[in-house]
Order: C-alpha cells, then structure tokens, then sequence
C-alpha cells in the first residue's frame, strides 16, 4: 500500500476505513427473473410481472449469478457458506416493488476473505432496486415534482462486498478499491463502470486515537463514483472528523453524501432515522447449497488475478513494483504488454517501460487493444531500439505515428527518414559540429566534461534525434582526442 | 338440467368423456347458478364457456377459483379492496394445470381479504352465507369456494390453507376439503399470505372428486417456485374400503373449548374408523396446543413483508388525495386495508421489529420445528392422526367478528398440520344441531394417496347426507 501524505499521525488520531462495494453482475438475466439486463435502454421495456412485484410471482435464483458470486468468493479468498440463504430487507420506496429487497443478511454466500492487505467481511447476493427519476429543479425526491420509475434495473443481480475497517488513509482506501475494481473485471463477472453504476463504493469513516484498539463513531459516506471522488470524499470526512473531535465535539453516527463539485458533505439520515429493515428469512427460496461440481466450474472458471500478476511481474520478469501493479491492476495493459513481450521476446523491463511510460500517454485512458497500435507493432519497435536501428527519440516520434495511424515501425521508419544516422553522415556532422562550437571543443579538451553537451545538441538538432547519444559521444571523444 | 348439477364432478367428466354430455351444457348449467347465486359466494362469473376438448381429462367440468389466484385478465383482487378491478398479465400454475387438464375457471370466489380469516367476514367485498343457515358463516378463508360447491353452485373448487382455510370452510360447509403437503402445489400467481404456509388444494363434494383435482394440480417441477417439489408419485382414486392395518392417532377430543355436538360427531366416525378395521388409540402432539401463537406470530410476519407490495405505485389503488410520497402510501392503504388485515401487518410488523425478532418470531420458529418434531415422533407410531376440524359448527354472522382471538381458536386443530407442513383432510362426519361437523385425517408429507383412500373409506362407511341444492 502507499503511504499517504496525509498527516494523521502528527495530529494523534488514526483513520479506520472500511468499504462497501456493490457490484453489478453481467449475467444475462436478473437475479430472480427471466428478464434480460440492459443499460441505456427504453424505459421499463427490460420488465415482467415477477420484477415488477405483481401479486402472486415468486422469485427463482439466477443460477449464473450464484456461479459469478462464487467466482467472487473464491477470488476473494473467502470461505462459501455450505448453505447461505436469503432474507427480506423490508423497507418502503418507490424503487422497490415488492417493498422489500430480497439480500443476504446473517449467512451470506461468502465471508472472512482477504485481497491485498485488506480483510473481506463479506460478500453476498441481492438484487438491486430500480431507478428513480425525480422530475423538477431538486433532482431530489423532495421538492420534485414528479418522480418516475424505471424498472429495468430493477432486479439485476448484485454482489454486496464489505471490507474490514482496515484501512488507514483515504489513498489507500482509493488504491484498494482499484486492486477490487482490477480484481472483478479480471474476473469477468461485471463490467464495475462507477460512472454507470456498474460498481458503487460507500464508505464507513471514523478517527480514533493513535494506538487506541477500539473504534470512534463511524459515519457512512455514499455513492462517490469515481476513485478521485472516493479518495477526496474520505479526505474531506476524515477532515471535518478531525476538526469535530480535535475541538472536543462528538461525530455523530449518520449517513453522509459527498458532493464532489463542491467538496462538501450533507447529511442524508442520522442513526435516529435509519430504518429498522426487519430482516428475516425469505421463505420464497431455498438455501443456496453449492455442490461440488458447482465449486469445481467457479475454480476453474478463475484466471490469475491482478494481485497474483503483480507479484508473478516482479519475481519473474523483474519488473519494478509500481510498473507490475501497473500492468497487472489495468489488465488490458497486462495482457497488452505480455502480447508484445510475446511477439519478440526482448527484456521485459524495456518492453515494460515502453508501455507504461510511453503507450500509456499516447492512449487517453483508451483501452490499448482498441488503438492502432498493437502489441506486435509496439515489439518491433522495441527491437529496433535495441538494434540501433532508431534511435530512442525518434522512437518516439514513431510511435507519435502508430498512435495516430497504424501501420508498421520499420515502414514507417524508413518511409520518414527516421533510421539511425550512419557513420559516415555521423562523422562529418560531428566535424561540422566541432567547428560551430569551437569554445567548446576547447574547454572539453581542457577537461569540463560537460562543455561536450553543446556539441552534442548540435548533432541532434541536425539528425533530429535519429543519432545514437552514445555513438554521438564516442566520435566526438575521438576527434578531440580527449 | 338440475340433474346435471347432481352428478359429482368425477362422475359429470365421465358424462362428458362418454359423450352423453357436452361440456359446454355442463359449463352453461352452473354458469347461470353462479351468476344468480344469493350467497355471496362469487366475486366474478365467467360470460361463456371456454372450448374444451370432450376428452379432456377433467371433461369440461367447470372449476370455482378462490379470488386468492391470478388468472390473465380476470379480476383477482384476494378478497382486498386494494387490489379492486386489478386483472393479471398472467395465470397461477396451478389453475394452468387444472384449466389444462379441462376444468375451466367459472368464476372467482369470494374470500377472506388475503386470506386472513375464518369467517369469510373479513372480505373486502361483503360476507358469504353457509348454505345450510344463511344466518351463519361459511368458515373461511375459502369461504366463497366452500360455499359454492356445498351449495351446488360449483362442482367442485380450489382453495388455499395457510392455517386452515380449506379445512375449516369445509367442514362447516358439509364438504371435503384437502390441504396438501407443504411443496406438493405450486405456489406461483396465489397471491401470498404466509409464504410458508400456503398451499393450494381442493374443494370439493367428496374424496374421489378432491383426488382427481389434486392429481391434476401437482405433476412437474415448477420452475416458478422455489419451494416446489415434483409430486413423487401419481395420485390415484381412491379404492379402499377397509382399513384393516392401519393405525390411527386421536388428538385433540375433549378439549375445553370444542363442542359437545363436535365431540360427539368425531367419536362416532372414530367408531366407524373402528368397525371398518383401523386401530385406534390416542396420541400425544405435547407441542400441538402452542401452535396457535406461533402460527399468529409467523403467519402476519410474513405476512407484513407479502402486503407491502401494495402501495399505490403500480398497480391497483392509489388514494385520490396526498401530499407526499409517505401520506400516498398512508392513505392508500388505509384506504385499501380490511382490519384484519392492518391487525395483522402491525402484529407482524412488531414481531419483526429489532430487539423483539428473538423474542417472538424466533422463538415461533423453534415452537414450530418442536411441533414438526411432534408429528415425525407420531407418524412412527401411527399412520394417521384424527382430530376435530374445528373445535364449533358454523357460527352466526357476527358472532364473532368483535372478538378476534375467539375466531383465531376457529383454527386450533388445523394449524399444527399447516406449521409441520403435512397433508391434511377435512370430511364431514355428521351433523350437531343440523349443521355439518368435519373430521380430520393428517398423514406424513406426501401421503396424500394413502390419506384420501383412508378419508374414502371413512366417507363411505358415514354416508354423510349432502344439503339438498335448491
């Protein structure tokens, strides 16, 4: 984990921090009906009469979204309950057809987990709600005018994951949350977009006195959905807490929502207000009893993990720490980069630099197998640089043009002009080179080491960039004789 | 046609499958009964005869429905002014099964408002009247069902028990009411009390008759239903006539609060079990008598949770007037709600309320499994137990309705069956002050073949006269 910045532990008071992770599932159906999920769709065209709470329907378990959160389970390192049942949530909403949500509540399908450094409490099963529309100025429930209903969500399976409070700083809490956001699509069980909802993170802060065992009152901070809005809600909580306790004030238990244009913090419901959801058990399912040949295809339905990758990156290909966390918790830079490593098997430190350092600006934040580049293109240049076939700079350049247009390095290589600079053209620059920047020439002779920069520069500026700096360097050392 | 309206409906389908009768004659015949029946037993009659195959297996002959399920396009409203004019987009599997088979749905009948009575006074839609004294309540929740087909109304209909509603309507109706095992029907489009709890079965003039409407409603896996089984074997009609070998476990005679005139009905068919061969001696269900409180701690929690889809968003009553989201939902369902109803989502609500879950909903559990536990320890030392259906005959029409708990005793003999989820069934044994008393035989899960040929033989050595259809 990185350490923070923040400076906690100068004011004697340590964040606890733990998350609560809803995961939307990308299994073909809803959790306890047969319609298709949807995103984007035509309002209430993705509904039957079980999702929409007629009289009489009962719900049937999505057979697919037991297996996605045993995969979740598994990944997680959980223990699978041998028979984890369900149990109503009731409460009243417009969102909530039957007035109840059907979840998991004292034996869930997984528990006592861990990922990275981070214990798992729990991840369970349940559906999510619909979505509400609320007409007028507010945007809110209150003071709108009219709110409307669209149920196609409504009913689409989701898994709840809870961490331990163990973490300590609203950066770590942010990196953690990408480990899991990196862990799931890996796992391929959803598509965990936080601006679409796909993966919605809420977290429980509070402050206690450094080296104190027990917990200060936790407040529940909801719905940031994006990792920047995540780390700088928990910032501004972990902020105002201060300030509260700092003065000698109580933090009062409630439900907090984070504005991220504004950076402040409201309040939704205070502890006062909570709803007693009277949970109990569903008499309309049975307990979810995974067989052994339902474990077996979840085992075996699990690929290596980004926190696997990471470590199989460094202790293999000796990649450094942040790099292999790089290529492994972004595993479409994983995947790319071990493609091109594949193509042409050159050092993987270098292959790895070229991603990271390079590809990676030139994408935007683009998925790297929709570019124009691909992994051979990308090899082949990496190649060509070893060979001194081009120079680092012009490299660069290359790749400028293969973000931009596609094609082939050394094609583009030779149809630029952007080969090395041979010897004889190096030679006579080098000369030229000398003569335009005779103060320099001298004082290198005299031994200043660094006078031979200017005579360098004029070489690159000449060949732009297609010299080798090494190369450039020997030749010059030659013809002064130093 | 009356003399059509005389046959049961086993013997009316062998009319129609031998050609004698047409089904649509038959279906015409009770049509126009249940259009101008005064009992208040039909919420909604069917305009025309559906066609029906003359081979099908059930022959046309026409099936009352219990308000309780959702049939596509038909009003299904439970009994429950909230659900006023609410028609399905889609039909209960059960009454698919049967309709398949060739019974055709006449019509809808009245019932306790979600099933939450035993009176049928608690009907959103006004009482229903015991054919044998229209001064007297048909029992309920199946009020309007046991009504119709005592009354020759119907010739047979469907019902729900979640703590007795068939047996109970049935026995003060002078008719047979089966409440199955708990999973042996299909669940999906009844409209839910106690989840738990409920379960299809039906109503009917006799055992043959309920063994050939059971047969046709259980059958394959329902992929709707969780909680559904495949029946394990094929129901048969009943054939026996003796009961030689098989032993019976009386419980619950001389309990304070039955009837002398009950007593006396029930120890008279238990000396009839005895001259057809069948050992008799008393049991004991230690458990039994605390099934009440458990079944109204359960019972309206689960219930709490199944009515709360109703609340004015999507379908059935919206109140006219409010000012927010919250007094929308107040307003509807006060508006929409019965008393008992109310009674029995604040009873469950509270039940489920944190820091008194244990207490009452918890500890209900445990009285329920004791009780499970009482009848597996019985069913190893008897096939069958005996026991009163209802502790009174039919009570007149507000007798009881200011007095909830009085008419929660209604389903002390019943409700023990209905927590351990066993089969049980409902025959009328004979009368006490002219009105009919109903003996009950309750068997280990999934004995229905062996309990309806054991209720057939009873049936028949009591030749129990039926009320005169007018």
């Amino acid at each position: 984990m990185t350490v923070s910045g923040e400076p906690w532990a100068d004011r004697h008071w340590e964040p606890v921090i733990g998350l609560e992770i809803h995961v939307q599932l990308k299994t073909r159906t809803k959790m306890f009906c047969g319609c298709t999920l949807s995103f984007g769709d035509e309002p209430n065209t993705h509904t039957c009469p079980i999702c929409l709470g007629h009289p009489g329907t009962l719900p049937t378990v999505n057979a697919e979204a037991v297996h996605f959160g045993l995969m979740i389970g598994l990944a997680l390192g959980c223990e699978i309950a041998p028979r984890s049942i369900f149990h109503r949530k009731n409460y009243f909403y417009p969102d909530l057809p039957k007035g109840y949500q059907i979840s998991q509540y004292d034996i869930p399908l997984a528990s006592n987990g861990r990922l990275g450094d981070v214990r798992i409490h729990r991840a369970h099963l349940e559906e999510d709600a619909a979505k509400l529309v609320h007409a007028g100025s507010s945007g809110r429930i209150h003071g709108s005018e009219a709110s409307i209903v669209d149920f196609n969500r409504g009913g689409t399976p989701l898994v709840e994951i809870v961490s331990e409070p163990d973490l300590r700083s609203a950066s770590e809490a942010a990196d953690w949350a990408r480990l899991l956001r990196a862990t799931l699509k890996r796992l391929g069980v959803s598509d965990v977009n936080m601006e679409e909802g796909s993966l919605r993170v809420d977290a429980n802060v509070s402050l206690r006195r450094a080296g104190h065992a027990t917990f200060g009152t936790k407040t529940e901070l909801k719905n940031m959905n994006s990792f920047r809005f995540l780390e700088r809600g928990i910032a501004a909580e972990l902020e105002r807490q201060y300030e509260i306790l700092h003065n000698d004030g109580t933090v009062v238990q409630e439900t907090l929502h984070y504005d991220p244009v504004t950076g402040s913090i409201s309040s939704l419901r205070s502890k006062e207000e909570a709803h007693d959801y009277r949970y109990f058990p569903e008499p309309d399912l049975v307990p979810i009893a995974p067989t052994e040949t339902m474990m077996e295809r979840a085992r075996a339905a699990l690929p290596e993990l980004p926190a696997a990758r990471a470590e199989r990156f460094e202790r293999d290909l000796s990649l450094p720490a942040d790099t292999a966390r790089l290529l492994a918790f972004r595993s479409e830079l994983g995947d790319f980069f071990e493609q091109a490593l594949a193509a042409d098997s050159g050092d993987p430190r270098v292959v790895a630099n070229w991603v990271t350092v390079e590809l990676v600006p030139r994408l935007s934040g683009e998925d790297p197998f929709e570019s124009r580049v691909t992994p051979g293109a990308l090899s082949e240049l990496v190649r060509m640089v070893g060979a001194r076939e081009v120079s680092q700079s012009a490299a660069k350049e290359v790749l400028d043009v293969l973000a931009a247009e596609g094609g082939s390095p050394s094609e583009i290589v030779s149809s630029r002009g952007l080969g090395m600079a041979g010897d004889d053209e190096l030679g006579s620059l080098v000369d030229r080179a000398i003569e335009a920047n005779p103060r320099a020439a001298e004082e290198y002779k005299a031994g200043k080491q660094k006078a031979v920069g200017a005579i360098v520069g004029f070489v690159m500026r000449e060949t732009k960039g297609r010299a080798d700096g090494g190369e450039v360097n020997r030749l010059i050392r030659e013809k002064l004789g130093a | 046609m009356t003399g059509l309206i005389e046959l049961t409906a086993a013997t009316a389908a062998e009319r129609v499958r031998a050609g004698e009768v047409s089904p649509r004659e038959l279906f015409d015949a009770y049509r126009e009964r249940a259009a101008s029946e005064d009992l208040g037993a039909f919420l909604w009659v069917a305009d025309e005869a559906p066609d029906v195959p003359a081979d099908a297996p059930l022959g046309g002959v026409p099936l009352a429905v219990k308000d309780l399920f959702c049939v596509e396009g038909v009003p299904s409203s439970a009994g429950s002014r909230i659900i006023e004019g609410y028609r399905p987009p889609y039909t209960a599997t059960s009454v698919e099964r049967v309709v398949r088979a060739g019974a055709p749905v006449l019509g809808k009948t009245n019932m306790d408002e979600f099933a939450m009575g035993s009176s049928n006074e608690n009907s959103g839609y006004g009482p229903v009247r015991n054919p044998w004294d229209p001064e007297r309540v048909p029992g309920g929740s199946s009020g309007g069902s046991a009504a119709a087909v005592a009354a020759g109304i119907a010739p047979w209909a469907n019902g729900t028990d979640t703590g007795g509603s068939i047996r109970q309507p049935a026995a003060l109706c002078g008719i047979v009411g089966l409440k199955p095992t708990y999973g042996a029907v299909s669940r999906y489009g009844m409209i839910a009390f106690a989840s738990s709890l409920d379960q299809c079965g039906p109503l009917t003039r006799d055992v043959t008759d309920a063994a050939l409407l059971f047969r046709h409603m259980v059958g394959a896996r329902d992929e709707c239903d969780s909680t559904h089984l495949e029946y394990p074997e094929e129901v048969r009609l009943p054939s026996r006539d003796s009961l030689e070998g098989l032993r019976f476990g009386v419980w619950g005679l001389g309990e304070e609060g039955t009837e002398p005139g009950v007593d006396e009905a029930v120890r008279a068919a238990i000396a009839t079990i005895e001259s057809l061969g069948g050992a008799v001696d008393e049991i004991e269900l230690p458990h039994a008598p605390h099934g009440l409180s458990a079944y109204y701690v359960i019972a309206p929690a689960e219930a709490s949770a199944n009515l709360a889809r109703y609340d004015g968003v999507r379908y059935g009553r919206r109140a006219e007037d409010f000012d927010d989201l919250i007094s929308m939902y107040e307003r509807t369902r006060a508006e929409g709600f019965g008393a008992e109803v109310k009674r029995r989502i604040m009873l469950g609500t509270y039940a489920l309320s944190s820091g008194y879950y244990e207490a009452y909903y918890g500890r209900a559990q445990r009285v329920r499994t004791k009780i499970a536990d009482d009848f597996r320890e019985a069913f190893g030392r008897v096939d069958f137990v005996v026991t009163p259906t209802s502790p009174t005959v039919a009570f007149k029409l507000g007798e009881r309705t200011a007095n909830p708990l009085a008419m929660y005793l209604s389903d002390y003999f019943t409700v023990p069956m209905s927590l351990a989820g066993l089969p049980a069934i409902s025959i009328p044994c004979g009368l006490s002050q002219g009105l009919p008393v109903g003996l009950q035989l309750a068997g280990p899960a999934f004995s229905e073949n062996r309990l309806l040929d054991a209720a057939y033989a009873i049936e028949r050595a009591i030749g129990f006269e039926r009320r005169s259809f007018s």
